[in-house]
């Protein structure tokens, strides 16, 4: 038999049906839901009068909508979008799927929530409205997100028409350097391919410096595959994984987990396996990084300065125009000069426990910036009691931070939590669009750690000088 | 889903880079729980000012443009997120063929859910069909889906690629859901054979 890659192991395994031309019925083990992309989803199933197939694989949670202030438990005062709230209260209801409401202590942004409570397993197919489904790529499953016409057939049918993607690795090697995290591996890979590098690829991360993640950090590098373009990332599961995913409540257990771990250990890419492209960067030279522009590929190491739009090539030349101007920066301008008014630490990319321990150690017995906005939001709220347990809440607290309940909050601003315009917010999500943090909003994407150190300079600022 | 066959009408230009979903349509407006309606805030923030009224200078703001059919954008359109209100915003505005470069991935899933053909052509050919849509109204392209074909309004002719079941399911407009429901069968062994490969799922 022919060697495989991983990803070719995974798909082999739920193709449950091949037309001639090579389109695939992909079958799907979990199907996440939230409540923006899924309404007019379950519209579509009532008014054809069809059910969901497999309900309990199907799991709901409300997040990007949800405010992140304490007095949410007297509801949501936006009156679209508590509608949106309520209508996946009721289709959760009426189509008997899981669900995690917004007063239970497991609610959290669905990226979080899922593998938190084990429904996330390797080698699965798992799905959701939602590109940063990437996430979940870290367990060695092949997770992507789709649209609302994808969510309505998965629901409808428990599966998606694909056709296979083409295969990429990513190599990390080596060691990374002290300062250095998760963030700013996935952001340094994106800065080499570019935004749409990916296209048509399924990444899989390997190497050293990413066997050395845990699987916070490794599910922060796969979230960001979708920026590089890429439909999904993957990490072969290995004992780290095994470690995570065992007596999380809806992971497998005695015999199961026996026969489950004989086909996991099988999941990695064979000696030989063919890439169609193939990107190698060395652990060693990754710096701390940051954003300068308005796509994710504009990133930097902290110690340079902002280019030089004429230095690109083609369309790239007027974007970097277009985006420097937007985010109101020089050419030439050095990045730790750039002054800051908001903190943003939080998102499914960087809102786990490890990160906010990350952060917490930089503020640990400090204050933030006089006039300095900064607020944590932890991803889930077992999350936030966790940190809480730890002391971490106090630090925030202490340091100055808001203390918030969780959801997706600033990282797109659905909810009350938004930038204003030229407002300037140095966060640890995973898009720096124009306006993604609110009309008008400058954002520059960086590591907890980094955002941490800049809450308390007031300017972007290398943490390694803190360290 | 309404039947695609051809497109003849005005192309308009929008050679920026890197168009995100979140320049498609702000995620102000994905609060609703409706698919329709949404073309009125299509390209929100580049269209209208910051203090309410039309930006004259944003294309499909200009008399020439106010019908496009067709958008000749950038390379990497439609980068970002899965929001499918991309797409619904685009074809409730009336256009019906986006041409670029390259499209982000879900995106590119998305128009064809929606009755909207994406069609990814070479630079060459690209920098044509942009030419062409800086000419304004009177210079109409048409896409010929069945043909595989582009027509510039100075008669040049060029070809795409698509996908045959793609093609297929817009030239018929057929709803993929009812389509694999046909293949129920296929999915019940699936589920028999993997329920037992893998019961912990």
């Amino acid at each position: 038999m022919s060697p495989k890659t991983l990803y070719d192991k995974i798909w082999d395994a739920h193709v449950a049906h091949e037309a001639d031309d090579g389109t695939c019925l992909l079958y799907i083990d979990r199907h996440l839901v939230h409540e923006v992309t899924s309404p007019q989803a379950f519209e579509g199933l009532r008014m054809a009068g069809r059910k969901v197939r497999a309900p309990e694989k199907t799991i709901a949670v409300p997040d990007h909508n949800v405010p992140t202030t304490p007095d949410r438990v007297n509801g949501i005062e936006n009156p679209e979008s508590r509608i949106q709230v309520e209508a996946l209260d009721k289709n959760a209801k009426d189509f008997g799927i899981h669900y995690y409401p917004v007063h239970d202590v497991r609610q959290g942004i669905v990226h979080i929530v899922g593998p938190e409570q084990g429904w996330t397993l390797p080698g699965m197919t798992v799905v959701c409205g939602d590109s940063h489904t990437a996430t979940h790529g870290a367990f060695g499953a092949l997770a992507h997100g789709i649209g609302t016409s994808e969510v309505e057939h998965v629901l409808a049918t428990q599966t998606l028409i694909q056709k296979k993607s083409k295969n990429m690795k990513v190599e990390i090697t080596g060691k990374l350097q002290p300062g250095v995290t998760a963030k700013d591996i996935t952001l340094a890979v994106i800065g080499e391919t570019g935004t749409a590098g990916g296209t048509g690829y399924v990444i899989e991360y390997c190497g050293e410096a990413i066997r050395d993640l845990s699987m916070e950090g490794r599910m922060t590098v796969c979230n960001m595959a979708i920026e590089g373009g890429a439909r999904a990332g993957l990490i072969a599961p290995d004992e780290t994984t095994f470690e995570y995913v065992k007596g999380r409540p809806h992971a497998p257990k005695g015999a199961q987990w026996e026969a489950a771990m004989d086909w996991w250990k099988t999941l990695y890419t064979d000696e030989g396996a063919h890439f169609d492209k193939v990107i190698t960067l060395r652990g060693e030279d990754i710096a701390p990084v940051v954003t300068w522009g308005t796509s994710p590929e504009d990133v930097l190491p902290i110690t340079a300065t902002v280019p030089n739009p004429e230095d690109f090539e083609g369309g790239k030349v007027d974007a970097a125009r277009r985006s420097i101007e937007y985010m109101g920066l020089e050419a030439g301008q050095k990045l730790s000069d750039v002054e800051i008014d908001t903190v943003f630490i939080g998102s499914c990319t960087n809102g786990r426990i490890e990160d906010l321990r990350a952060a917490a150690e930089i503020l640990k017995g400090k204050k933030i910036k006089d006039g300095m906005r900064a607020m944590v939001v932890p991803g889930s709220g077992l999350v936030r009691l966790q940190a809480e347990e730890e002391g971490l809440a106090d630090i925030f607290k202490e340091a100055g931070f808001e203390w918030r309940l969780a959801g997706c909050s600033m990282c797109l601003a659905m909810n009350p939590d938004q930038l204003q315009p030229g407002e300037r917010c140095a966060a640890t999500s995973n898009r720096n669009f124009e306006g993604r943090q609110g009309r008008g909003g400058r954002t520059h994407l960086l590591s907890p750690a980094m955002a941490a150190a800049a809450a308390l300079t007031g300017r972007l600022t290398d943490v390694r000088e803190l360290m | 889903m309404e039947k695609f066959e051809k497109v003849h009408g005005v192309a308009a230009p929008m050679p920026l880079i890197n168009i995100d979903t979140d320049m498609i349509i702000p995620k102000v407006h994905l609060k609703t729980i409706k698919r329709s309606g949404l073309g009125v805030v299509l390209f929100d923030e580049m269209r209208y000012h910051d203090h309410g009224g039309e930006n004259e200078d944003f294309v499909l703001n200009k008399p020439a443009y106010r019908n496009t059919e067709i958008l000749v954008a950038g390379d990497n359109f439609g980068c970002g997120s899965s929001r499918e209100h991309a797409p619904w915003a685009i074809k409730d505005f009336g256009i019906k063929v986006v041409i670029s470069t390259s499209f982000a991935d879900i995106f590119f899933n998305n128009c064809f859910k929606n009755g909207i053909l994406p069609i990814v052509v070479e630079d060459e050919h690209h920098a044509i069909l942009m030419d062409d849509a800086h000419k304004g109204a009177n210079a109409r392209m048409t896409v010929h889906l069945e043909e595989q074909k582009i027509t510039t309004s100075d008669g040049v002719e060029i070809t795409f690629d698509i996908d045959p079941h793609r093609k297929h399911c817009l030239l018929n407009g057929l709803d993929d859901i009812g389509l694999t429901m046909e293949k129920d069968h296929h999915i019940d062994k699936f589920e028999d054979h993997a329920g037992q490969a893998r019961p912990w799922v």
